[in-house]
């Protein structure tokens, strides 16, 4: 079991939104205020970490021709509950999240976690991937929130500091409202997922140009 | 009731169109829209889907209601769409063999496509009647096409354009398709009265 290299995966090279580009649905749509991204990404973690541990329980038992079927029934129930604590516990976030929720189930990211590593790996490595993935999914909305927040009403942490006010960083009518709308959504996550292109791809030049050199002293 | 059913579609296709403002389907939406003819079919087929899951899952909700078993909707609509999505492959498959081949690998995709889920959602939590709720499934399909096809026509061309490297592939395309919403975002307010 290396925790440090699922972290990392989960975390940073194979980040469920900027480089697997999973589930772009619920992270352009909720990521509004800092309240939704938290939420959004707490009850994504937990779904995909409890999905992981039983579809890894149950990797022998389920028949191949009708495993992805299983996969979302798992899938749905762990979502029908999370719906149900959010109802009754925090109103606020099931409103605001909405029709999100249930929207989880078709939510690639868990299914494809389910696919791809739960049902060919034990119970601890798919646990911790799941919660890790879930970890890289949760950081991501956050980021967004915060951007799209501080740019588009000028507040930090509206829904869950200063009384639900947030903070606020600069008056609200200097703030561009097209941010907090649907096209910031989309230009906000391009501008991230642009970032991390440039980032990773530099990491790899750097490592090509380096490489080489070695060689050739080592062939000098 | 007829102002009614038209205030429906014009929202559905137009000012609250699914891609552009409710954020479902963005996956397809991304994926399948590099060429004009292939959006172009899966559009149709998205359109075809929900219109036939949101017959479906208002018949569903008439023998979940009455039993009290409100919580078992999401399950039993995935549930549903997935068997849908199956039969409809099969019975295209022998019945108009032409157009299961234009349609490919898009067909089974629907079943994880977020907008055929939420449509039927949505018609649930509006309370949506029958005869609604397939207006509203089939607009809503139609405002995905409209959305589809736009985008493809776009992205057919920022692939001979200019931008930096880092750009390249997905970030370009949420840029453009950022671009298009804010077009859409003049329909805001639309009414026909």
């Amino acid at each position: 079991m290396n925790v440090k290299k699922l972290a990392s995966e989960g975390l940073v090279t194979q980040n469920p939104v900027l480089v697997q580009l999973l589930g772009m649905c619920s992270v352009l749509a909720i990521t509004t205020s800092f309240f939704n991204g938290i939420g959004m990404g707490v009850s994504v973690t937990v779904i995909l970490t409890l999905c992981n541990i039983v579809i890894s329980l149950l990797r022998k038992i389920i028949p191949n021709n009708i495993r992805i079927a299983v996969f979302v029934v798992v899938i749905a129930g762990f979502v029908t509950i999370v719906d149900l604590v959010l109802q009754a516990f925090v109103p606020a976030l099931s409103e605001s999240l909405g029709v999100f929720i249930p929207l989880i189930v078709v939510n690639c990211i868990i299914i494809g976690r389910a696919e791809s590593f739960a049902s060919k790996n034990t119970l601890g490595p798919s646990m911790l991937d799941g919660f890790f993935q879930g970890l890289g999914y949760t950081w991501v909305l956050v980021v967004m929130c915060v951007i799209r927040e501080l740019l588009g009403s000028g507040t930090f942490g509206a829904g869950l500091l200063n009384s639900g006010n947030g903070i606020r960083i600069f008056p609200a009518e200097y703030g561009a409202l097209l941010m907090v709308l649907p096209v910031g959504g989309f230009l906000t996550l391009g501008c991230l997922i642009a970032a991390t292109q440039y980032i990773l791809n530099r990491a790899k030049e750097k490592k090509a140009l380096t490489a080489p050199e070695k060689e050739k002293e080592v062939v000098g | 009731m007829l102002t009614n059913l038209i205030s429906i579609s014009l929202g559905a296709i137009l000012v609250e169109n699914f891609i552009f403002s409710k954020f479902l389907g963005i996956c397809p939406f991304m994926g399948v829209s590099k060429k004009t003819d292939t959006a172009a079919g899966m559009g149709f087929a998205v359109i075809f889907v929900m219109a036939l899951a949101s017959i479906i899952s208002y018949l569903i909700n008439l023998i979940l209601i009455p039993l009290g078993l409100e919580y078992m909707q999401t399950l039993s609509y995935i549930l549903v769409i997935a068997a849908l999505v199956q039969f409809v492959e099969m019975f295209l498959r022998k019945m108009i063999p032409s157009l299961y081949e234009a349609l490919g690998i898009y067909l089974p995709l629907i079943t994880t496509n977020c907008a055929v889920l939420g449509v039927v959602l949505l018609n649930t939590q509006n309370n949506y009647n029958f005869i609604e709720s397939v207006v509203y499934g089939t607009t809503a399909g139609i405002g995905f096409l409209v959305a589809i096809f736009l985008f493809a026509s776009v992205r057919e061309r920022t692939e001979f354009s200019d931008y930096p490297k880092c750009f390249e592939g997905f970030p370009i395309a949420l840029i453009s398709a950022g671009l298009i919403a804010m077009a859409f975002m003049g329909f805001t307010g639309l009414k026909i009265w």
